[in-house]
C-alpha cells in the first residue's frame, strides 16, 4: 500500500511514546514537587513527624520519667520543667511526648478499619445500585443522623472500655461516612464505558468491582483515609476525656486534659494547655496533609 | 410544493470597513501547569472587520479555543498573556482589569458557548435570564421586558411569551442555543465570539441555528469570530478563515479560496483527510497526516508543521518559513507552497468485491424496547426489523432520540428488549441480556465505543486490557494469549512499546486503536461501533476509518455503524438504515440512499449537512421539534414535521416498511416515482428561486 495511505505507521506512531513515557515520570515528579511546594503539606508533615518521633522514642527521649518521677506538684513552666509539672508532680513535657503514643497507634488503626469497611460497603452500593443500594443507603443515613460521640460513649459504657473496643467503635462509626464517599466515586466510575466493555466480555460483578473499578477510586479513598485519621484523633481524645477512651495510667492527651482541667480555675493552666495544644496540632497537621492530597488528586 | 423553504448557503458578502472590530497582534499566551509556563499561542495575529465573520479551524490542542477566549479576555486563572495585544474596537483589552473589563464585556463583546444547557442558569426561568441581559445595560422594568421579547423574536422563537415562562431544561438544545444567542446579541456587541455553537446539536437543528446566525450576522455590524472543528460549518458561515496549528496561524484567506485551493500542507492534509465527494472505502483509503501535534510545552522546530509535512526539506528545519502572500488576500507560512500540488493522494485500494447479501449474520424481527420513566411507558424502539449480512457495514443514522443507541444496546445485551421480538445470531435466538448469553455468543458481538478515554480502564496497561479480553473471550491461556495480543496489536499497528503504556499516555487515535483491538480480541462476527470517530480529530478519524475498513476486508466482520456524520457513514457503510422515533423509516444500499429518491425525513437529514465544498444546496427546514417518544404522533410518526405530508392520510394510517425497489425499503405513503419527481423538482426550483431572491426570508 502507498506510504501516504497507511495509517500512522511504526516510526510516526512509535516515536512519541518514548517521549510520552519520560513525560509521564516527569509529570509524577512534578506532582510530587507541587505537593512538597505546598507549605501546608510540609508543615503538616513536620508536625506529624515530630509527634511520631515522640511516640516512637517514648521514655527513651523524655527528659524525665513521665510516670514515676515525682517533683513538686504544679510547678509552672521553667527552664527545668519547660511545660511545668502536673498535679502529681510529673513533668508535663515528658507526659505530652509519651502521650502521643496511644493516640498515634489507636487513631490510624480505627481510621483504617473505618475506611476498609466503608470502602467495601461503598463499592457494593455504588456498583449494584438498585435495591441493595436503597437498603444500605437507609441504614447509612440512619447511622449518619446519630451523633458520633454519643453513640460511641453509650457503646463503650455498655461494652466496657478497652483499646480494642475503642478502635472497633470508632471504626464502625466512620464506616457509613466513608461508604457514602466511596459510593459516589463508584457511581461516577461505573458509568464509564470500560465497565460496559467488561460486562460485554462476561466479567463477574466482583471482578469488575475489585479489579476494574477499585484501582480507579483509590485516590479519593486515600484522601478519605487521611481525613478520617484526623477525625479519629479528635474522637479518641474526646472519648478519653469523657473517661471511656484510653485508660489510666496512660499519659494520653485527652485523658490528661480531663484529669487536669479543673485546676485551670486556680490558674494552673499548663497541665491542661499543653496536651490540648498537642491534640490541636496533631489534628491540624493531618488535615493540612489531607487538603494538600485532595487538591493534588483533583488536578 | 413551492412551500419548501430554502436558504442561501453562501456566506454573506463582507461589509467593507476600514477599522477592525477585533485585532489580535502577535499574541503570545502560556498556561502555567505545575508551576511551569507552557506556551500555547505563539504569535497569533489576525483581524476581523465589522460585519465580517472569521473562522478559526484546526485540530484539538492547536489553540483555537484559547484564542477565542482571549478575544474576550475570559481566560482560565493559570493563563498568562506573555506578549502582543488584543484590540477590540481600538481598545487594548490586555491592559484592562476589574470593572473596566466587566464594562467592556457588557457593552462590546459577547460569547456563545458549545453547551447551551450549561450557559443558562438551570434554576431560573428563561424570562428573567433574558431580561437580565438588558438590565445590565441599564434598562428597567417594562423596557427590559419588551427588549427581551423582541430579542427572542429576533432569534425566531415563535412564541416568546411561552418560552420565557419555561426553565432551560424544558427547552430543546436548539431552542436553548437560540436563547443564548438572543442574550449574546442584547448589547449589539462589536464582537461576537462563537465557540463550537452547534457541536452538540443534531444536523437538522444545527442547520437551522446556522441559518439563523448567518441571517443575524448579515443584519448587524458585529464582527464574528467562529470556532468550529467542523470545516463544513466554517465553510458555510465564514468570509475568511485562519488555519491554526500548534499555536500559530499557518494559513489565512477567504474561506472559499482556502478550502478550494489550500496553500499550506497542513490545510491540504486536513481537507484530504475528510471523507468528501462521496468517496467510499472500496475506492481508496483516506489520506492521513502522520504523526501527532507537538506536545504542549516542548520546544518547537522552525516550521511548526515540519515533522508531519510531506514537503519538508532541510530548509524547513533551518529557517522559519516566511509569510507568503499568494494573492486574493490569502497567505501561507510555507517555504514550499509552490510545490503544494505534489502532495500525493492516497493510491486507490484494492477494489473490494461487492458484499453478497446471502449470509445473514444478524436478524432483528419486531424488536421493541420500552423504558419506564415517571410512570409512563416510553417506547424507544418500535417493531424494528433489520438484517445485517456477513461482512457488510450497516450505517445507522437519525437524530438524537431516534433510538440508534438503544438499538445497539439491545443487540449487545446491555438493555433487554421487550418480549415478543427476536434477535437472531446465525439463526438462533440471542438471550436478552449479555450476562445470560453463552460465551460463544458474547464473543461474536463486541463493541467499539465513542470515547476511548471512557472505554479503556485508565488504571491498566494496554497489554492487560487486551490480554484480559483475549483470555475471557477466546478461552486461551498463557503464551497463546500473549501471541494473540501481539497479533492484534500488529494488525492495529500498535508497537510493543505501546502495549506497556497506560491509555492516558497514548494519543486519542492510538487509544481508539486499542479499543478496536479489544473489540476484535475474540474474532467477532459483528462489531457495533457507536460514533467511533466523533471524539477524534479529522486526521485521526481518517486513520481509524482506514483501519476499520482494512480489518473488515481481512476478517469479513459485519459492522453496525452509528454515526451522525454522513460523510463517515457514506465512506464506511454498504447499507444504511434511517431511524426516527424508534422506527426504521428507510433502509437501502448506501448508494441508493445518497442518490435518492428518499423518504422525506432522509431527504431533510441529507440536505441539512453543512457542506464543505460550498456547492449550492437547498436545505429543507424541519419545522417543530422531535415529538416526545412517550407520546408519539398518530399515523406516520414523521407527519408532524414532514414537508410533504398528505393531509387526511399520513396522520391516520402508519405506512408499512415496504420494498419500493429491490433492496430499498421505505415507510412512506407517497409512491417512489412521486418522490423522485418531487425531489428532482425541488432541486430545479431552488436554482430558479435563487436567481430572484438570494436570501430567503423565513
Amino acid at each position: 500500500m502507498d506510504a501516504a495511505a497507511t495509517v500512522t505507521p511504526g516510526p510516526a506512531a512509535g516515536a512519541p511514546s518514548g517521549a510520552v513515557r519520560s513525560e509521564r515520570s516527569q509529570a509524577r515528579r512534578e506532582t510530587l514537587t507541587v505537593l512538597f511546594r505546598k507549605p501546608g503539606f510540609l508543615v503538616g508533615l513536620i508536625i506529624l513527624g515530630v509527634w511520631a518521633f515522640c511516640a516512637i522514642g517514648g521514655t527513651n527521649i523524655t527528659p524525665y520519667d513521665p510516670f514515676n518521677d515525682f517533683a513538686r506538684r504544679h510547678l509552672p513552666p521553667s527552664p527545668e520543667h519547660l511545660f511545668g509539672t502536673d498535679r502529681l508532680g510529673r513533668d508535663v513535657l515528658s507526659r505530652v511526648m509519651v502521650g502521643a503514643r496511644d493516640v498515634l497507634l489507636v487513631a490510624p488503626i480505627a481510621a483504617l478499619l473505618g475506611v476498609v469497611a466503608g470502602t467495601l460497603v461503598g463499592l457494593t452500593m455504588g456498583y449494584y445500585r438498585g435495591i441493595v443500594d436503597d437498603a444500605i443507603s437507609r441504614v447509612v443515613e440512619a447511622f449518619l443522623s446519630l451523633p458520633v460521640i454519643l453513640v460511641a460513649l453509650l457503646t463503650l459504657v455498655v461494652l466496657g472500655s478497652s483499646t480494642q473496643v475503642v478502635i472497633l467503635v470508632v471504626g464502625i462509626l466512620f464506616t457509613p461516612i466513608v461508604a457514602r464517599t466511596v459510593r459516589s466515586a463508584v457511581i461516577a466510575e461505573r458509568q464509564l464505558d470500560y465497565v460496559t466493555a467488561a460486562k460485554l466480555r462476561g466479567e463477574s460483578g466482583s471482578y469488575i468491582i475489585t479489579r476494574e473499578i477499585f484501582p480507579n477510586v483509590l485516590g479519593p479513598i486515600v484522601v478519605e483515609l487521611t481525613v478520617r485519621f484526623g477525625y479519629a484523633i479528635f474522637t479518641i481524645a474526646t472519648l478519653s476525656f469523657l473517661g471511656v477512651g484510653i485508660q489510666p495510667p496512660s499519659a494520653d492527651w485527652g485523658l490528661t486534659v480531663s484529669d487536669e482541667y479543673t485546676n485551670m480555675i486556680s490558674g494552673k493552666w499548663w497541665p491542661t494547655f499543653f496536651p490540648a495544644m498537642a491534640i490541636a496540632t496533631c489534628v491540624i497537621a493531618v488535615n493540612l496533609i489531607a487538603d494538600a492530597l485532595s487538591s493534588v488528586t483533583d488536578e | 410544493m413551492s412551500a419548501l423553504p430554502n436558504v442561501e448557503t453562501q456566506p454573506a458578502a463582507p461589509v467593507s470597513a476600514t477599522d477592525a472590530a477585533l485585532k489580535v497582534e502577535d499574541l503570545n499566551l502560556a498556561y502555567m501547569v505545575r508551576g511551569i509556563p507552557r506556551p500555547v499561542l505563539r504569535g497569533v495575529s489576525f483581524e476581523v472587520k465589522p460585519g465580517e465573520s472569521y473562522g478559526l479551524v484546526g485540530e484539538s490542542g492547536c489553540g483555537k479555543s484559547t484564542t477565542a477566549y482571549a478575544a474576550v479576555r475570559y481566560l482560565p486563572r493559570n493563563a498568562r498573556i506573555t506578549g502582543g495585544r488584543i484590540l477590540v474596537a481600538g481598545e487594548d483589552i490586555t491592559k484592562k482589569s476589574g470593572d473596566d473589563l466587566r464594562k467592556f464585556r457588557t457593552n462590546h463583546a459577547s460569547m456563545v458557548y458549545q453547551d447551551p444547557g450549561a450557559a443558562l442558569n438551570p434554576s431560573t426561568k428563561i424570562g428573567p435570564q433574558v431580561v437580565e441581559a438588558f438590565t445590565v445595560l441599564g434598562q428597567h422594568g417594562d423596557q427590559a421586558m419588551d427588549s427581551a421579547l423582541a430579542a427572542l423574536k429576533r432569534v425566531q422563537i415563535a412564541d416568546p411569551e411561552r418560552v420565557m415562562g419555561r426553565y432551560p431544561h424544558q427547552l430543546s438544545g436548539g431552542m436553548q442555543q437560540r436563547v443564548v444567542i438572543a442574550m449574546a446579541l442584547a448589547s449589539d456587541p462589536q464582537l461576537l465570539v462563537l465557540d463550537e455553537p452547534t457541536t452538540g446539536l443534531d444536523a437538522t437543528v444545527e442547520a437551522s441555528v446556522l441559518d439563523l446566525v448567518r441571517a443575524l450576522i448579515a443584519e448587524t455590524s458585529s464582527a464574528v469570530l467562529l470556532i468550529a472543528h467542523n470545516l463544513g460549518v466554517i465553510r458555510t458561515m465564514c468570509d475568511r478563515v485562519g488555519v491554526m496549528y500548534a499555536g500559530k496561524i499557518v494559513e489565512e484567506g477567504r474561506a472559499s479560496r482556502v478550502f478550494e485551493r489550500p496553500q499550506h500542507p497542513y490545510t491540504v492534509g486536513l481537507l484530504r483527510a475528510l471523507p468528501r465527494h462521496g468517496v467510499t472505502k472500496s475506492e481508496r483509503p483516506l489520506a492521513t497526516i502522520p504523526g501527532t501535534l507537538p506536545q504542549i510545552g516542548t520546544p518547537l522546530p522552525t516550521c511548526v508543521f515540519v515533522d508531519r509535512c510531506p514537503l519538508a526539506t532541510d530548509l524547513c528545519r533551518e529557517t522559519e518559513p516566511p509569510i507568503v502572500d499568494v494573492g486574493n488576500g490569502q497567505w501561507t507560512r510555507c517555504h514550499h507552497w509552490d510545490r503544494i500540488d505534489q502532495i500525493k493522494e492516497p493510491a486507490p485500494g484494492i477494489a473490494q468485491e461487492p458484499i453478497p447479501h446471502d449470509d445473514l449474520a444478524l436478524r432483528l424481527e419486531g424488536v421493541s424496547k420500552t423504558f419506564r420513566a415517571g410512570g409512563h411507558d416510553v417506547p424507544a424502539l418500535v417493531g424494528v426489523d433489520l438484517q445485517l449480512f456477513d461482512g457488510e457495514t450497516l450505517g445507522l443514522v437519525g437524530e438524537s432520540g431516534s433510538g440508534k443507541s438503544t438499538l445497539a444496546k439491545t443487540i449487545l445485551g446491555i438493555e433487554g428488549p421487550d418480549p415478543g421480538g427476536h434477535i437472531k445470531l446465525e439463526g438462533h435466538d440471542l438471550s436478552a441480556m449479555a450476562a445470560q448469553r453463552p460465551s460463544g455468543d458474547k464473543r461474536q458481538i463486541q463493541m467499539v465505543f465513542q470515547n476511548p478515554d471512557s472505554a479503556l480502564n485508565r488504571g491498566k496497561s494496554v497489554r492487560s486490557i487486551l490480554g484480559r479480553s483475549v483470555s475471557k473471550l477466546t478461552g486461551l491461556s498463557g503464551k497463546a494469549v500473549d501471541d494473540r495480543v501481539d497479533k492484534l496489536a500488529d494488525s492495529l499497528r500498535l508497537t510493543q512499546r505501546h502495549l506497556d503504556l497506560k491509555p492516558r499516555q497514548l494519543s486519542g487515535g492510538l487509544k481508539q486503536r486499542v479499543a478496536i483491538a479489544r473489540a476484535f480480541a475474540g474474532d467477532p462476527r459483528i462489531v457495533v461501533a457507536d460514533e467511533p470517530t466523533s471524539a477524534l480529530d479529522v486526521s485521526v478519524q481518517a486513520a481509524i476509518l482506514n483501519v476499520l475498513s482494512e480489518l473488515q476486508a481481512e476478517s469479513k466482520t459485519s459492522y453496525l455503524l452509528i454515526s451522525h456524520d454522513l460523510g463517515v457513514v457514506r465512506y464506511l457503510a454498504d447499507r444504511i438504515a434511517v431511524m426516527y422515533l424508534g422506527r426504521v423509516q428507510e433502509v437501502g444500499d448506501s448508494e441508493t440512499i445518497f442518490r435518492g429518491p428518499n423518504h422525506p425525513y432522509t431527504e431533510a437529514l441529507l440536505s441539512a449537512v453543512p457542506n464543505i465544498d460550498g456547492e449550492e444546496r437547498t436545505r429543507i427546514r424541519l419545522d417543530g421539534e422531535v415529538p416526545s417518544p412517550a407520546n408519539p404522533p398518530s399515523g406516520c410518526v414523521f407527519h408532524t414535521r414532514c414537508p410533504r405530508v398528505i393531509q387526511g392520510l399520513c396522520e391516520v394510517t402508519e405506512p408499512p416498511l415496504a420494498e419500493v425497489e429491490p433492496g430499498h425499503l421505505m415507510k412512506c405513503h407517497i409512491p417512489l416515482e412521486e418522490l423522485r419527481r418531487l425531489q428532482a423538482q425541488r432541486k430545479e426550483l431552488v436554482v430558479e428561486e435563487q436567481s430572484v431572491a438570494p436570501l430567503d426570508e423565513v
